[in-house]
């Protein structure tokens, strides 16, 4: 048993978000949508020891799995977490959030002269990673850089 | 040869660093010609090329359309102040209605992107006259050719670009233009608010294009074979006296071309930065630069729209 689970209970069915970057716990389950305001079962670890992070934070949700598009968000919020989700107290499938190479349709420019954000345009986003740490965006249409702050404010309203 | 000619043909041209150092050079054969050749050759007179300047401009529009029209071609030209833009029609509208009219259309636009919006849209060859302060592809290749033409070479040298970095398209396309070249040394020279765009210098830098910042052109006038001038304009600063202050650190006067041997380019239109008493002085290139953008967008357009054997 390690020191994660000893400090929560295990839970029989949903998803346990590892290695989250320290501090980002809270910008995970916003991501989430909050379930715990609709009275889900909610744990966070924070700032616990990891041989590979030094420090991290661990998200458990109770009966909720986690779905690819929210698994490719979350990537933006919390590069490298490991998403498991959880049957019967069992770990059915392991996945690692990898901030993806192109992002379609989700990230908004932050250049109000780039030709995204002109109105009535039939223009999807599209931003290419430029760099993996720090995490960094940039716009296929203008060139502009996007870093971890502003992607976390568009995605969750809050910077990290 | 025949292979380099192939890569043009049918292409857009929307960002300098879409092209390699041979095929740029390529380019400039082709303009030597036209710059030489006293008759055009006709090899566009089926083509129609269509400007469409959703800013203002003189040199681009009017040298592509003088370029289209000595190699035969048709020009057709939308006035974005006189045409259904007024009624709100969308870009991507015009677009669409442009690419059943033409062969070619030449763009430009204030909003960054604009060039590479239209290419996704249209199946003819889109040519990025200026997108917002990102790109402005010809004006760098008529620059490395002024260059080229005048010194002989373009590897090796020192350059000094000087004047607004920050929202200037010719400044950065230019810079650009300089990473499939050898230069020795870049001096960018700059006000500290109109410095290079951390995302450009951080992709300059990430392609080792050696460079070092100054902030007065005195401080390198006398190491430098090329100024690239740009104009400072007021608007950009907040602080009105701000710009009193620092404007005169970036004007190119003929007692400081004194010290110097370099050759003074600028993309035109000039400002203060720019005396006319500077244009009797041997280091004076940006006439001559910018009639060149007839002959290089001759070579352009007809290695495009041309027969590429």
């Amino acid at each position: 048993m390690n020191e994660d689970t000893m400090l929560v209970q295990r839970i029989a069915n949903g998803t346990v978000v590892d290695h989250i970057p320290a501090g980002r716990a809270l910008s995970v389950l916003r991501l989430l949508g909050e379930p715990q305001k609709r009275g889900v079962r909610v744990a966070i670890v924070m700032n616990v020891k990891s041989s590979k992070m030094g420090v991290k934070d661990l998200v458990k949700v109770e009966g909720l799995e986690i779905e690819e598009q929210t698994a490719q968000r979350l990537a933006l919020i919390a590069p490298q977490a490991t998403i498991n989700i959880i049957r019967e107290y069992e770990v059915v499938q392991k996945t690692k959030a990898v901030p993806p190479e192109v992002v379609y349709a989700l990230l908004k420019c932050v250049s109000s002269s780039c030709i995204t954000n002109k109105e009535r345009e039939p223009l999807v986003t599209t931003f290419y990673r430029r760099s993996h740490k720090p995490l960094v965006y940039s716009c296929r249409y203008c060139g502009r850089d996007i870093d971890e702050n502003e992607i976390s404010e568009q995605l969750i309203g809050v910077s990290l | 040869m025949a292979k380099n000619r192939a890569s043009w043909s049918k292409r857009d041209v929307i960002s300098i660093l879409d092209f390699s150092r041979e095929e740029l050079e390529l380019l400039f054969e082709e303009t030597d010609k036209f710059v030489t050749q006293e008759k055009a050759p006709n090899t566009l007179s089926e083509k129609i090329v269509a400007t469409a300047f959703f800013e203002p401009s003189t040199r681009t529009r009017l040298s592509f359309s003088v370029a289209a029209l000595r190699l035969g071609a048709k020009v057709i030209d939308l006035s974005p102040d006189v045409s259904s833009l007024l009624k709100g029609e969308s870009f991507a509208d015009t677009i669409s209605m442009l690419e059943g009219y033409a062969d070619l259309i030449v763009l430009r636009h204030p909003s960054e992107g604009a060039a590479l919006f239209a290419a996704e849209l249209c199946e003819k060859p889109v040519i990025n006259g200026g997108d917002g302060s990102q790109h402005h592809p010809t004006q760098a290749m008529l620059d490395i050719y002024t260059v080229s033409r005048t010194l002989g070479q373009i590897d090796g040298l020192v350059y000094a670009v000087v004047g607004d970095l920050k929202y200037s398209r010719t400044a950065s396309s230019l810079l650009y233009a300089l990473t499939k070249f050898k230069p020795k040394m870049v001096h960018l020279v700059s006000p500290e608010a109109l410095a290079l765009r951390k995302e450009v210098y951080q992709r300059l830098k990430e392609v080792s294009l050696p460079m070092e910042v100054h902030s007065s052109i005195e401080e390198v006038i006398s190491q430098v074979d090329v100024i690239y001038l740009t104009r400072i304009q007021k608007e950009r600063f907040a602080d009105p006296d701000e710009y009193k202050r620092l404007k005169g650190s970036y004007v190119i006067t003929k007692s400081l071309l004194e010290k110097s041997h370099a050759i003074v380019l600028h993309p035109l239109p000039r400002l203060e930065e720019l005396p006319y008493e500077v244009d009797r002085t041997p280091n004076a290139a940006y006439i001559k630069q910018a009639h060149w953008g007839v002959p290089l967008r001759m070579a352009l357009l007809n290695l495009i729209l041309g027969d590429s054997q």
